[in-house]
């Protein structure tokens, strides 16, 4: 088996809430330490698209920094490209070895605009990270700047010379996306990074992301919310809830035979096109109709016990381990004590459990 | 209301809402005249919900906000919108105040930003149905908690006296539904309620909706972009390209029978469950064109595959061309049943046959 690009051990981030002026206060029922990210470990090999789903508040955008080291994790390893970058980060002449080891990882943002420097044009920031690697050519660099925003399917003399504001959201995150491939990346980590954009606009973005991971043969680990979206990219899926990860694997398993039951609540709730041919959704709510814990306290156990249809008292007794799930596929991990049965249709009515009925009775 | 019908909108129930020709204009400072909506009709009955999709400045924001003359002063609101038979338009500020609220009201895409932070949420219902009703304040404050229990907020009596930072996202725009729902209105108009929520929440409160309707057979209009969102929980949609509508149909017939090439384009782009991965999602080229400058043709045709002169010379007219379904195109996709794009296997022809 090939090496992995990168391999994340163990990552935890956490972060101290204070009250007003730093203070813990008592009012303030959010003040403590947030687990943000609690224990989580993945792999990406060349050439793979690993996407982290999850939704707000579940730390897949934290746990996109941590790998970064922006900040750098509480605890934990980042191994990238045969380089733990843990250890750089902790040796005494961190700042050059680290940004070193970083540049062949780059990150591309949800928001176009406020990524962007407003005051500067579209060439002086896509030819910025080759200032910052030494190239000092102004003519080479400007020819490389050239050649990457072709590479997004913009060019020098019609975009060049713009300011961000002067550009639509496409466009924006197409700048964004060669400013990325000006450090000739092998990993890029693209955070929500076409969820803001219309359906035709987010299409041609979906469409130039594959195209260069084939002709540059880039990786991506790929946060989203969408899962949809998601599935048009993805070579294997994590599925994250409240810091920690609650499922992994092929894409296609995890579609299409899901065992955790948080991913079967997920699947179940995109609203998705084909449902036009089932005849409109049943009204009323839905069994689990619970609220997401908070990450101060997390609950014990399982994380998501509280918003569980399965769940029993082992749940909070015992934190489930990521392992092989009986009757899955090689490599389909999950963390779950009593995973929905292989082959079970993917619905949450699916499930059924005394647990919902007592929670939606309010 | 039966769900998944096939064809045409529910004929026999007279119309709630009922716009026609409606159209905003807004002069800019020192700029060109914007058409952000021309010459939209459409009709939504009782106990129905209409999806109007579009993309960003496809107009249906403008359009929505002419219906509750919630526009500035300087946009030029033209055409007619019937409320239940009352005429909206032209209406003074002073005499639709009375309508919204009681008779239409809307939730938007943030609920945060439309509750007042330094207020404590229950009052600020209360005051809602006091403006509309004369009722005192325990009268009032009975309503706002017996609507919290019909949104299912949990705790309602402890709930009114929290204030909105206390919620969280999906709650929000629970109370968002509870006002809107406080005085019955006859329709709902939601803009993007659900954009900004987590799916499963999104599916919470589209569930709740659906059920609230049920229960009170208001009408819903629903502006969103998901197409998605549209096919699960609305009876009919109407597509919006460039300030006008382009095709409107039954959800059956809309996704079943797509005729005109620019929601077909949007249908090819989404990404779907069922699609596999890694292969490359149909585009079309292209922007959508600038409003202030009004094309003697068809708006989608300097993108259109399907594009000839005619396209571009002469506007194609938004007519019904089978009972039920509405478009505007030259050369219409060829009619008959297909599977929504990306090789779906057709699941029954029969599903939009029946209805004619």
């Amino acid at each position: 088996m090939t090496e992995p690009l990168l391999q994340a051990r163990e990552l935890v981030q956490e972060f101290t809430v204070r009250g007003q002026g730093g203070v813990p206060s008592a009012g303030l029922k959010h003040s403590g330490v947030v687990q943000a990210v609690s224990g989580v470990s993945l792999d990406i090999f060349p050439g793979e698209t690993l996407s982290v789903v999850g939704e707000t508040g579940s730390g897949k955008s934290t746990l996109a920094r941590s790998i970064m080291h922006a900040p750098p994790p509480k605890s934990g390893d980042v191994v990238f490209q045969g380089t733990s970058l843990t250890s750089l980060h902790r040796s005494s002449h961190h700042g050059t070895a680290l940004r070193d080891a970083r540049r062949s990882m780059q990150m591309i943002f949800q928001d176009p605009y406020t990524s962007l420097d407003p005051l500067w044009s579209v060439a002086r920031i896509v030819g910025e990270p080759l200032v910052a690697a030494g190239m000092r050519d102004r003519a080479k660099r400007r020819q490389r700047v050239s050649e990457l925003l072709e590479q997004v399917g913009l060019d020098m003399a019609g975009h060049g010379h713009r300011r961000a504001r002067e550009l639509s959201g496409g466009q924006c995150q197409r700048v964004a996306i060669a400013r990325a491939l000006a450090a000739s990346p092998a990993l890029i980590i693209a955070d929500e990074a076409v969820s803001s954009l219309d359906v035709l606009v987010q299409a041609q973005v979906l469409n130039l992301l594959e195209g260069l991971r084939t002709s540059l043969g880039l990786s991506y680990l790929f946060i989203a919310h969408d899962l949809a979206l998601v599935k048009q990219v993805s070579d294997r899926v994590a599925v994250m809830y409240l810091g920690r990860l609650c499922e992994t694997g092929p894409a296609d398993e995890v579609y299409a035979h899901p065992r955790h039951p948080y991913t079967v609540e997920l699947l179940d709730a995109v609203p998705r096109v084909e449902q036009a041919e089932l005849g409109k959704r049943p009204p009323g709510d839905l069994p689990t109709a619970g609220q997401t814990a908070s990450p101060v306290n997390p609950p014990s156990g399982c994380r998501f016990r509280t918003r569980c249809p399965r769940a029993q008292a082992k749940c909070a007794a015992e934190t489930p381990v990521l392992g092989t799930a009986p009757g899955s596929g090689q490599g389909h991990l999950v963390a779950c004590h009593f995973p929905v049965p292989a082959g079970e249709p993917a619905t949450v009515s699916g499930i059924g459990g005394a647990g919902a009925a007592a929670d939606a009775s309010q | 209301m039966t769900a998944g019908t096939a064809g045409g909108p529910a004929g026999a129930a007279a119309p709630v809402l009922e716009v026609r020709d409606l159209s905003v204009r807004f002069r800019p400072r020192g700029g060109n005249l914007v058409h952000a909506a021309s010459g939209l009709s459409y009709t939504v009955a009782a106990g129905r919900t209409v999806a109007i999709i579009g993309e960003s400045g496809s107009g249906k924001t403008a359009s929505s906000r002419a219906i509750m003359g919630l526009l500035p002063r300087s946009a030029q609101v033209s055409g007619s919108v019937l409320l239940s038979g009352t005429e909206l338009i032209g209406l003074s500020p002073r005499a639709l105040r009375r309508h919204r609220g009681r008779d239409v009201a809307m939730i938007f895409q943030d609920p945060a930003r439309s509750l007042n932070p330094t207020m404590k949420v229950g009052p600020q219902i209360a005051e809602a149905i006091r403006a509309h009703k004369k009722v005192g304040r325990a009268e009032a404050r009975e309503r706002v908690i017996e609507l919290f229990k019909l949104v299912r907020l949990s705790a309602p009596e402890q709930r009114y006296d929290e204030y909105p930072h206390q919620f969280s996202g999906g709650m929000r725009q629970r109370v968002m539904i509870a006002m809107a729902l406080s005085c019955s209105p006859k329709l709902l108009i939601a803009d993007e309620a659900t954009t900004a929520l987590d799916v499963t929440t999104q599916a919470q409160i589209m569930r709740l909706l659906a059920e609230l309707q049920e229960q009170l057979g208001m009408a819903i209009l629903m502006i969103s972009h998901d197409l998605g969102l549209a096919a699960s929980y609305a009876d009919e949609v109407v597509v919006m390209y460039a300030g006008r509508t382009v095709e409107r149909a039954s959800v059956r017939e809309l996704f079943g029978n797509v005729r005109m090439p620019y929601t077909s384009a949007l249908l090819g782009a989404v990404p779907r469950l069922d699609r596999a991965a890694h292969t490359p999602l149909p585009v079309v080229p292209g922007r959508p064109p600038d409003l202030s400058a009004e094309a003697a043709g068809c708006p989608f045709a300097p993108r259109c595959p399907r594009a000839a002169d005619k396209c571009a010379e002469r506007r194609p007219a938004f007519d019904e061309h089978k009972p039920g379904h509405w478009y505007a195109c030259w050369y219409p996709l060829p009619d008959g049943p297909r599977a929504v794009e990306a090789g779906l296997a057709n699941t029954g022809p029969s599903a939009t046959g029946g209805a004619r």
